[in-house]
């Protein structure tokens, strides 16, 4: 049975081969991401009844492990009501735009090394970091037209000021990135995945078995002050505590999603936990070491299956814990006010961004005279 | 795979051009919106085009930039102007007059040099793909060029400055 698999595939093209396996990988990654979103929110759900000390759900199935199907259920069931003053065509393709941006993401990040002869990443790209940054960009369209296509006052303001919150830190993130780049010298992820192999070499021999590991956070402070900005635009991006005034509630009963119902309204959920894992995806690869792991030789691109398959465990891992701490931190912080937003994405975080693209860049300049 | 790429061509090209006039005369709605949602998939097709070409660089960027973020911009202004309004205005003849005559204009330049060069001449295309090829190159053969639009963009950003100021002192 294995046999005549093998068999067949190696008797396909090149190809043919390359459309098989990259159709293969695109619905296992498309499938795990989606169970991921769905199960993301009932992370949330649990940490934020931990945090309050409330229970949490906890009916449908143990732990309620089963809420994310019935609630799945209940949203496709529900009515699907169209108000009468919406624009009909921006209505309907809203809540699509929102949440496919977030999964076009996920085709260049490297989820693990390899699997036989097989690369662990969709869409290898020699510009990875740029598709990246182009596609998150589109993701401010779903928003503006929910609000536009709504036709009322509340969702409208609520889509004006996301839309204007995603673009300012849009920018704070893109330049938070630079000095990485500059660093590395390669805009291929699986390339600066690589680079981040082994300990880090600045801490002192003293130390002995205390060692850090050489992810690219950890490098110099430069990179650590670049993960800080890209942290917080991350934040602003996927529209998360302590950024949260898209959904405003108090202010504008609810936001750009006000009119939309039933498996609509499911979609721009799903879009915010999309892009909350894709931004942690992002965050593992560009500054936490990718799928490596300093020990046990766990750095180098795996031999075997079982090798393979451990890497991404420790890819998955890591964007669960940055998953964590952005539920976590949503019930730690108060929302900032929209001018406070606005203030700290423009007059802090974008002249801190350039003030650390000229440093790394000088710094760099400097150890290759020396 | 020569086929595939063909076909992908010749339907990003389609989509490109009935996108693009869409942008300026499309029958079902007036709405300056719609106009702007159909440039950006203008700007999509465009940098499938590009990435057909192996300009992958090239092809991130008009996303990033153009469907990104300047018309993001666009889309911002014109939610805030009154829509309304703009529906209902009828073409000027003058405005007619000046749009034929710069599209008849590019027009020209563009089949000149399409008559001037033969396929598989003129300028060799040393910048696709790599991104420190295209930097190297911005920053010593096209280094006046390069200087003179980001000149051109700082004097732009001054004067979108000076305009929003409400009193001079």
């Amino acid at each position: 049975m294995f046999d005549n698999i093998t068999n067949w595939i190696d008797g396909l093209t090149a190809m043919q081969q390359f459309v098989l396996f990259s159709g293969v990988k695109i619905f296992a990654v498309f499938g795990v991401l989606m169970t991921c979103v769905a199960y993301a929110v009932w992370v949330e759900r649990k940490v934020a009844a931990a945090i309050q000390d409330r229970v949490g759900p906890n009916r449908a199935g143990p732990f309620g492990l089963l809420q994310p199907a019935c609630d799945g259920i209940k949203a496709f069931l529900k009515e699907d009501f169209t108000p009468d003053h919406v624009r009909k065509a921006y209505f309907w393709i809203a809540p699509a735009i929102a949440l496919i941006p977030a999964l076009l993401t996920v085709a260049v990040i490297p989820f693990g090394s390899n699997l036989g002869a097989q690369k662990m990443v969709i869409a290898d790209l020699n510009v990875g970091i740029l598709y990246t940054f182009g596609i998150v960009s589109l993701g401010v369209y779903g928003i503006v037209l929910a609000g536009y296509a709504a036709n009322s006052k509340y969702p409208f303001i609520g889509g004006i000021r996301s839309s204007a919150q995603m673009v300012s830190y849009e920018l704070a993130m893109g330049m938070s990135v630079i000095p990485l780049f500059l660093w590395v010298g390669d805009l291929n992820l699986s390339q600066l995945v690589i680079s981040q192999q082994g300990f880090v070499g600045w801490l002192p021999d003293a130390l002995g078995s205390v060692r850090l590991p050489n992810w690219l956070v950890f490098q110099s402070p430069m990179l650590a002050l670049s993960f800080f900005i890209f942290l917080v635009a991350a934040f602003a991006e996927t529209n998360r505590t302590p950024f949260d005034l898209p959904e405003a509630e108090q202010e504008l009963a609810g936001g750009y999603n006000i009119e939309y119902s039933s498996i609509k309204f499911a979609l721009f959920f799903m879009g915010e936990y999309a892009a909350m894992i894709t931004a942690s995806a992002m965050m593992v690869t560009l500054f936490f070491g990718g799928w490596t792991l300093p020990w046990f030789g766990l750095d180098q691109p795996a031999t075997s299956i079982p090798g393979g398959l451990l890497h991404i465990g420790i890819f998955f891992v890591k964007v669960v814990a940055f998953v964590f701490t952005i539920v976590w931190v949503r019930w730690m912080w108060p929302r900032f006010r929209y001018d406070q937003l606005m203030d700290l994405g423009w007059r802090r975080f974008i002249p801190l961004a350039l003030v650390n693209i000229v440093v790394t860049a000088l710094w760099l300049w400097i150890r290759s005279r020396s | 795979m020569e086929n595939a790429q063909a076909y992908l061509f010749y339907v990003f090209a389609a989509l490109a051009v009935i996108c693009a006039i869409m942008v300026v005369a499309n029958p079902f709605s007036r709405s300056p919106v719609t106009s702007a949602m159909f440039l950006v998939l203008t700007m999509g097709c465009l940098a499938g085009l590009f990435t057909l070409l192996h300009a992958f660089f090239l092809a991130a960027v008009q996303i990033l930039v153009y469907a990104g973020a300047v018309m993001v911009l666009f889309l911002f202004v014109i939610m805030l102007l009154d829509l309304k309004e703009e529906q209902r205005r009828q073409v000027k003849s003058l405005s007619l007059v000046a749009g034929l005559v710069s599209v008849g204009a590019i027009l020209a330049i563009f089949v000149r040099s399409l008559i001037a060069t033969k396929p598989g001449e003129g300028a060799l295309a040393n910048v696709e793909g790599s991104t420190s090829k295209l930097g190297k190159l911005l920053f010593t053969q096209y280094l006046l060029p390069f200087e003179i639009v980001s000149v051109l963009l700082l004097v732009a950003m001054v004067g979108v400055v000076l305009l929003s100021k409400k009193d001079l002192k």
